[in-house]
């Protein structure tokens, strides 16, 4: 039976042996002398251990069909506006990405009025340039065009 | 005494001088701003600011720095309270129960609380400081890396059996966290760990990336696309200052705290960092009320702010009494000394006596100076929830990226927090608790490093960590504690097959026939 707990756990050991393989790549040392991927290997070794047993303990947790995804769109859009923002920060600029993703999730996301969307996006796209950039000289990238 | 009260006057007769007074509100208020945004957190204002205290004479400058370090501390629990972002490590705890505080309507209370456990911390910590500092610091510098790791690992195994959840879920989400801190160069072989061609990964993954995208982003993702997003009730003006049951809820948790994060501040490390944690779960395991942790406790906001402010303070113990700084922002406060022609020491004392006194006088001056900013702020930071959420969580968000870009000036932060906030969202679903994995993180550096150089110092034997008293101690009660936690797991006896969902008159077995 699929419960949360069961697939987290399982989730939990996979990742666990993945690191292990990974482990291979560095020197492990020896248990005197531990080597770079001896702490690792060890930690794995640990999450392994808690995964499977989180996974076997888990029979009586929620099961993962009654778990509701209802805001995975919702949570899906903000997470494709993170990845866009990580992208284009340096490419086009602090200002123009800032703009970008605020157009995006107040108009396209939240459907409000392009009015309250553009005063909202320019006034927090360039004061808070105007507050780290300028007053506090925290560097934000430029884009092409210095904006 | 008699001694100690007549040089504190000296340093009274410094810091109440209208230049000094000056610098300690200019510090404060700058440290509070520094603070309130997310992202730019205290070790950043300091060194943004430090070129300007050159121009300064010492005592003036130490006081400005120190002034934008308690200012940073405080005012990083108000992001945390008001928008669930952790400016810094040490307020995760604080975004808990401060943050479901706020939902419940009394983000007030929360703020005020934090003010005044800050403020008495802060006090309290500093007579320590004064009367403390030079046996206290000895006594640090008995922590050798024996006792640094067991000391560490007790941070952890505390946080895991005090936690609310399943101790074993604490204990995965602890190994996750010192995993992802395995993450960069080896720093005792030179070795490159898990960089996948990324060299910016060198360092290893920050911990404001991991703490904003598993607090501020996860948050963001779990409650802006609810069809009915969870009511933030927008507090009334007589709701801003705590009730007499939250003043009562909160005296203990500001003493255990202080104490705590007093102690745990001196050692020399970044060991302070968990007096926020060890706090929180102290409350967490001592209250009649458990259950009410994680649901808006004030005692979850409490205990851990009294305790990050007093570590702030413990923190200086070291670094005036020795020499030795116990973190970066003393680190870097100690290159402000020197460029100032000062070496702090064990001779600072006796041949700079204006400076010392006066900057422990500052401290005294400089709390009272933050409640007095902080508590009038508190009703002006609540209205920021009076922004619609449509509004409000895309503001955060930017935050949140300019934040975490704004520390290393990085992309590959903005990407680790992107991650992290997925990460967040998932667990947080399965029903894990995050803040284990941030102790992790934080701590897998300093873990690691002392583990091998126990090991480097002993030729490899592990008697090292059995022969050395306090460390012993410490992975006595540490084991203890494992002990503990795990006894409902195997108390269970009789019913083992059901823990494991094979009984065959199991309840769900039955509803499964059903």
């Amino acid at each position: 039976m699929h419960t949360i707990d069961r697939i987290a756990g399982a989730t939990l050991s996979l990742f666990a042996l993945w690191v292990i393989w990974e482990s291979r790549q560095l020197p492990l040392g020896t248990f005197r002398v531990p080597g770079p991927a001896f702490m690792p290997a060890l930690l794995a070794s640990l999450l392994l251990t808690f995964g499977v047993l989180i996974a076997a303990t888990g029979g009586y947790a929620e099961r993962f069909r009654s778990l509701r995804w209802n805001e995975l769109p919702h949570a899906t859009a903000i997470l494709i506006v993170c990845v866009f923002s990580a992208l284009a920060l340096e490419r086009v600029g602090y200002r123009l990405t800032v703009f970008f993703v605020l157009v995006f999730l107040v108009k396209v996301v939240e459907k409000r009025g392009w009015l309250i969307t553009a005063i909202f996006a320019v006034a927090l796209a360039f004061g808070s340039f105007f507050l780290f950039y300028t007053l506090l000289r925290v560097p934000l990238p430029l884009g092409p065009l210095g904006i | 005494m008699l001694d100690t009260l007549q040089n504190l006057y000296v340093g009274f007769s410094v810091a109440l001088s209208p230049t000094v007074l000056l610098y300690a509100v200019v510090g404060c208020v700058i440290g509070t701003l520094v603070g309130v945004l997310p992202g730019i957190g205290p070790l950043a204002g300091i060194s943004l600011l430090l070129p300007a205290s050159f121009g300064l004479d010492p005592t003036s400058a130490i006081v400005l720095l120190a002034g934008i370090y308690y200012g940073a501390m405080y005012g990083g629990s108000t992001t945390s309270i008001l928008m669930r972002i952790p400016g810094e490590a040490a307020s995760v705890m604080t975004c808990i129960d401060g943050y479901e505080m706020t939902r419940k309507g009394r983000a007030g209370p929360a703020l005020a609380i934090a003010a005044v456990g800050s403020y008495i911390a802060g006090t309290v910590s500093v007579v320590g400081l004064m009367l403390l500092a030079p046996p206290l610091a000895a006594f640090a510098l008995r922590f050798g890396p024996p006792e640094y790791t067991a000391l560490l690992l007790l941070g952890l195994l505390v946080l895991a059996y005090m936690s609310g959840g399943s101790v074993l879920k604490s204990l995965a989400m602890a190994a996750l966290g010192l995993l992802l801190g395995m993450i960069g160069i080896d720093t005792m072989t030179g070795f490159f760990r898990f960089h996948y061609g990324l060299v910016e990964l060198g360092d290893g993954i920050g911990i404001v990336p991991v703490a904003v995208g598993l607090f501020g982003l996860s948050e963001i993702l779990l409650t802006a696309g609810q069809e009915k997003p969870p009511e933030v009730i927008k507090p009334k003006l007589r709701d801003l200052l705590p009730s007499r049951a939250e003043w009562r809820d909160s005296a203990w948790p500001i003493a255990r705290g202080t104490f705590l994060g007093f102690l745990i501040g001196i050692i020399p490390g970044s060991a302070h960092i968990i007096s926020s944690f060890v706090s929180y779960a102290v409350e967490r395991r001592v209250s009649k009320h458990p259950e009410r942790f994680g649901h808006g406790a004030i005692e979850g906001v409490a205990g851990p702010e009294s305790a990050n402010n007093s570590a702030t303070s413990g923190a200086f113990v070291p670094m005036l009494a020795l020499g030795v700084p116990s973190g970066p922002i003393p680190a870097v406060m100690l290159a402000a000394l020197m460029v100032h022609g000062m070496s702090p020491g064990p001779l600072l004392i006796q041949q700079q006596p204006a400076l010392f006194w006066g900057f422990i006088a500052s401290m005294y001056v400089g709390n009272v100076v933050l409640l007095i900013l902080n508590l009038p702020l508190v009703g002006l930071f609540v209205n920021i929830l009076r922004v619609p959420y449509p509004l409000l969580y895309p503001a955060i968000l930017v935050f949140c990226v300019l934040g975490v870009y704004a520390v290393n000036g990085s992309v590959i932060d903005v990407w680790i927090m992107i991650v992290m906030g997925g990460l967040g969202y998932l667990l947080r679903k399965f029903d894990f608790e995050t803040a284990p994995i941030v102790l992790g993180v934080v701590l897998a550096p300093m873990l690691e490093m002392s583990f091998r150089q126990s090991l480097a110092m002993s030729s490899g034997s592990y008697a090292i960590f059995v022969n050395r008293p306090i460390a012993a101690t410490m992975l006595a009660c540490g084991l203890a504690l494992l002990l503990l936690g795990l006894v409902p797991f195997f108390a269970r006896g009789v019913d083992w097959r059901r823990a494991f969902g094979l009984s065959p008159s199991s309840e769900l077995e039955k509803e499964d026939h059903r």
